[in-house]
């Protein structure tokens, strides 16, 4: 594999002054002009651990907003930000928190920790590559998306409007966004996904890149590890949403500032144009952010289960199936917007097509445990957990997908709680079960088993009590992104707000397991979960030396027996 | 898809938007002078409270007009401490393709989510406790089962199939056009209250503004959910919704009705709605629209026809819909309200 061999060349020019061995540059330059995977995935994950405590802290104050009907904190939270706080203002701050709370979460924390950490940390390893195709952009990639994060941090503190900061919504729609938000904070807020995006698409052409051409001999497509398939299919869909998002958002920038009206029916425009172009990527984003947990999912379920995973190929092509059809479903974000009625009927029932790979794939998971001998160590609790959460959050998508049934739930606390069972239960769950999986390779240190554990129930309790309790909501019609609400309301948000209380509990006790396990943690071995863990990360120390594969490992046809890696000649 | 067909709605939709436009605008003209005539509008609406104080300044002799009270409320959400089930689910529902669409997700969607959630619980909690280390501990090498494979690909299509019938039987209701002659009323969206127009009905707007809390409570009324002035509609007949954003894209959202309809700048979204029975019902805006989203109800209330005349009388610049048509002298609608709305039929 002659690309290969290149690769690996460019990655030891620069370092061509020093020997092969684990030779680290100092401290600023290994850290902040970082060529290396594994530090840059490290960076990622640290960024992302940072922008998830924001923008935790956040939905913190959002809870204690809604803990009781009335504005509660946000006079006091409009003061400490500078403001005068008068009641428009403390509206306005609600929106300004729940667009950094949506936008920080989306392209700040699960994005950077899947992608840009767990993706740029293991790809490589369980390719038997040496580093990324392109180790100089890959630090670029990871800068961006800091300079894109410091741009929406700025914008909560410059003029948009009625107070301070970007009161427009994690979907920016127009012409809220033009017109109506005067001052920097939403251009702020908006250039701050240019640079986050164009970081990504840097992040995903080297993805491809890196997984079509350096794999280690041996390794065809249909022997890769099933979280290589889903990163790579994550960014094929980075690579085909994200330059939609960033034209529909430069015209946003020029609505507001040069006087083009694509957006503004005044000048021939059309508001509802700016939402077809937003979901056009805004659907494939939220698969973005789920296929790379899909891919930790199936690595871990086959590990603790000492199996190899059930029916490969069709986990595979599954993820590829949900991408391509990821892209022609968008409008089952805009059911009410005045569609014509076919087309209403036209995405429902391609919405609806969605749920049977997400079927296979739930099923095939539970078939990967069946007759298994499972091991419910850490990151198995949480890969089960995940299991369950996101198939509850699956299944009231296949309500959402009827859009005559969606007629009644759009916009409310339905939404809300169907897109963080996904998400905040799902995508956060399947983070933190890679988390558990990696942690000692990354590290070096063993983590308590029995904090994981911990953490686990008392994230999933909490979690439960805060969006179980929002179905009921949306479904009595309690409307999404509002500060207030009429006190019929009252009694189950209360107990979502309880529910976030435990939920921060078990993030302490993340962070106590976390300083435990760096402080005092065990050494790792290289393969500390045994037998199961077949994938080429297992093969090498904990952490892996600087730089890894000098001489690149051969996969053979069938290395070992139980390798889940390699399917059955059946059907290969 | 077929497209011919689309383009055919579009086309229908246009046509009968442009009628709908032609027609208010002709209305609006027509009365220009006598709308001219009444004082300026906002101003008595302002008072929305005392609605006699309107009917005071109108100049044709309009009869007072009584709105209903908190005891004909059918439509709001249900605290969990009254009725914890009932704040569980759905509100009640008042229209036709609201009981349908209701049925649909309690009879067919919630049973089938609520099986595939257990089952796949079920299968999770089995799988722990029949092949853990423990009980086997020799995992199988078994990774392949086409008919198994094949089985979990069919089955959940048929699910789907099952809930595609009635979900494209419930959008066909949904899109059926309300009859030529339905009464139209404009629902504009402003940051931050609604502004009724009844286009068919002289054209005069109601600015609808939340009614403060405290009012609202001691009078009985829901707070944040009652209005100032109500939109007032026919129970019974078709009407042809259309809403429209004056600033910034509101949604018009009234769940009791299963009614959410954007209201977009630089377009007019047309939906029918039927109510079924006389009463009260409450909706807010569902589309982030700015500082104050939380703070712009709509509080709709459905009366007879009779009633719904008597209170277009009652309004400023208010003309019957298609009066040369109907054969309603003025005089017995006069006398109606008051016993009407004095004895609720429920
Ligand atoms: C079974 C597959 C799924 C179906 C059928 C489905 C369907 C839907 C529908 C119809 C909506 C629009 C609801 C509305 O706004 O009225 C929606 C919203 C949403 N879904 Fe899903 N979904 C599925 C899976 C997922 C997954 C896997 C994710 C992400 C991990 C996800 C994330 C979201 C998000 C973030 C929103 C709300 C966006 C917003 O309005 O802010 N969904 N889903
Ligand atoms: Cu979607
Ligand atoms: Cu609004």
């Amino acid at each position: 594999m002659a690309t290969t061999a290149e690769g690996f060349d460019a990655h030891h020019d620069d370092h061509a002054a020093h020997d092969h061995h684990d030779h680290k540059p100092g401290f600023f330059a290994r850290w902040f002009m970082s060529t290396n995977h594994k530090d840059i995935g490290t960076l990622y994950l640290i960024f992302a651990i940072f922008a998830g405590i924001i923008g935790g802290a956040i939905s913190g104050l959002m809870r204690w907003e809604l803990a009781e009907p009335g504005l509660q904190i946000m006079g006091q939270v409009v003061e400490f930000m500078g403001g005068a706080g008068t009641f428009d203002e403390q509206g306005h701050m609600w929106n300004v928190l729940i667009t950094a709370h949506g936008l920080i979460m989306v392209f700040f924390m699960v994005m950077p920790a899947m992608i840009g950490g767990f993706g740029n940390w293991f790809v490589p390893l369980m390719i038997g590559a040496p580093d990324m195709a392109f180790p100089r952009m890959n630090n670029i990639s990871f800068w961006l998306t800091v300079a894109g994060f410091i741009s929406l941090m700025f914008s909560a503190f410059v003029p948009g409007g009625i107070g301070n900061g970007a009161g427009v919504g994690w979907t920016v729609y127009a012409p809220l966004s033009t017109t109506f938000s005067q001052g920097p904070a939403v251009d702020f807020a908006i250039f701050s996904l240019h640079l986050a995006g164009a970081g990504s698409i840097l992040g995903a052409t080297n993805f491809i890149t890196t997984i079509f051409n350096m794999r280690a001999p041996g390794m065809t497509l249909h022997k890769m590890p099933l979280f290589v398939w889903s990163v790579l299919v994550t960014a094929f869909l980075l690579l085909l949403a994200l330059p939609v998002l960033a034209a529909a958002i430069t015209m946003l920038l020029t609505d507001r500032n040069f006087g083009t009206t694509f957006y503004d029916p005044a000048g021939g425009g059309d508001p509802i144009l700016y939402q077809h172009l937003f979901w056009f990527f805004g659907h494939p984003e939220v698969y973005i952010m789920i296929l790379p947990g899909f891919g930790m999912i199936s690595q871990i379920v086959a590990t603790f289960s000492r199996k190899p995973v059930f029916g490969y190929l069709g986990m595979a092509y599954a993820m590829v199936a949900i991408g391509v059809v990821g892209f022609i479903v968008w409008a089952h974000h805009m059911y009410t917007v005045g569609l014509d009625v076919n087309t209403k009927m036209y995405f429902t029932a391609a919405t609806m097509v969605i749920a049977v790979p997400t079927g296979i794939k739930i099923f095939s998971w539970i078939a990967t445990m069946w007759g298994g001998s499972i091991e419910f160590k850490s990151p198995m609790v949480w890969a089960m957990g995940f299991i369950f959460l996101f198939t509850v959050g699956g299944v009231t998508g296949v309500v959402l997908a009827n859009g005559g049934v969606d007629d009644n739930l759009h916009d409310t606390y339905y939404v809300v709680a169907h897109f963080h069972y996904v998400l905040s239960l799902g995508a956060v769950t399947s983070i933190f079960a890679g988390w558990y999986y990696w942690f000692p390779k990354m590290s070096g240190r063993m983590h308590s088993e029995f904090l994981s554990h911990l953490h686990f129930w008392v994230f999933f309790i909490g979690v439960n009590l805060i969006f179980f309790p929002m179905h009921f909501l949306g479904l009595q019609g309690m409307a999404r992104r509002y500060p207030d609400y009429t006190p019929a309301f009252t009694y189950w948000n209360e107990i979502a707000t309880i529910g976030y209380i435990v939920m921060a509990a078990s993030m302490v006790i993340f962070f106590v397991n976390m300083a435990y396990a760096l402080i005092a943690g065990k050494k790792a071995e290289a393969n500390y979960w045994g037998e199961g863990a077949t994938t080429l990360e297992w093969s090498l120390s904990s952490p892996p030396p600087f730089h890894q594969f000098e001489t690149l490992p051969v996969i053979e046809d069938h290395h070992s027996a139980d390798d889940h890696i390699s399917p059955a000649p059946a059907r290969a | 898809m077929n497209f011919g067909d689309i383009a055919r709605k579009r086309l229908q939709f246009l046509a009968i938007l442009a009628a709908g436009l032609t027609f208010s605008a002709a209305s609006v003209g027509a009365l220009a002078q006598e709308a001219e005539s009444v004082e300026a509008p906002v101003a008595a609406m302002v008072e929305g409270a005392a609605p006699d104080a309107a009917a005071d300044q109108a100049a044709t002799a309009a009869p007072a007009f009584e709105h209903f009270g908190p005891d004909m409320i059918k439509g709001q959400p249900i605290a969990a401490e009254d009725d914890m089930w009932a704040s569980m689910g759905f509100q009640d529902q008042y229209s036709e393709t609201g009981n349908y669409a209701l049925w649909m997700h309690d009879a067919i969607l919630m049973p089938i989510i609520t099986v595939i959630s257990l089952f796949v619980l079920g299968l999770l909690l089995w799988v722990i406790v029949r092949f853990n280390r423990r009980r086997n501990p020799v995992a199988s090498k078994t990774s392949h089962n086409t008919f198994i494979e094949v089985i979990w690909t069919v089955i959940p299509v048929i699910i789907l199939l099952v809930i595609a019938v009635p979900s494209i039987r419930l959008l066909a209701a949904q899109y059926e056009s309300p009859p030529e002659d339905a009464i139209t009323i404009k629902t504009n969206g402003y940051q931050w209250y609604w502004g009724y127009e009844y286009v068919d009905n002289g054209g005069f707007e109601v600015i609808s503004n939340m009614m403060p809390e405290a009012d609202a409570i001691a009078q009985g009324y829901p707070a944040q959910l009652e209005a100032d002035r109500r939109m007032v509609v026919p129970v019974g007949v078709p009407i042809r919704i259309q809403t429209f954003g004056a600033d910034v894209i509101h949604s018009f959202a009234v769940p009791s009705l299963w009614f959410k309809l954007d209201a977009v700048p630089g377009r007019i979204n047309e939906k029918v709605l039927i109510v079924e029975e006389e009463g009260i019902y409450y909706g807010q805006c569902m589309e982030l629209c700015g500082a104050r989203h939380a703070y712009m109800p709509i509080a709709l209330e459905a009366r007879s026809l009779e009633d719904y005349n008597a209170w277009v009388l009652s309004q400023p610049g208010g003309v019957i819909a298609h009066a040369e048509a109907e054969v309603v002298p003025a005089a017995e609608v006069a006398e109606e309200p008051l016993p009407a709305a004095e004895a609720p039929a429920v």
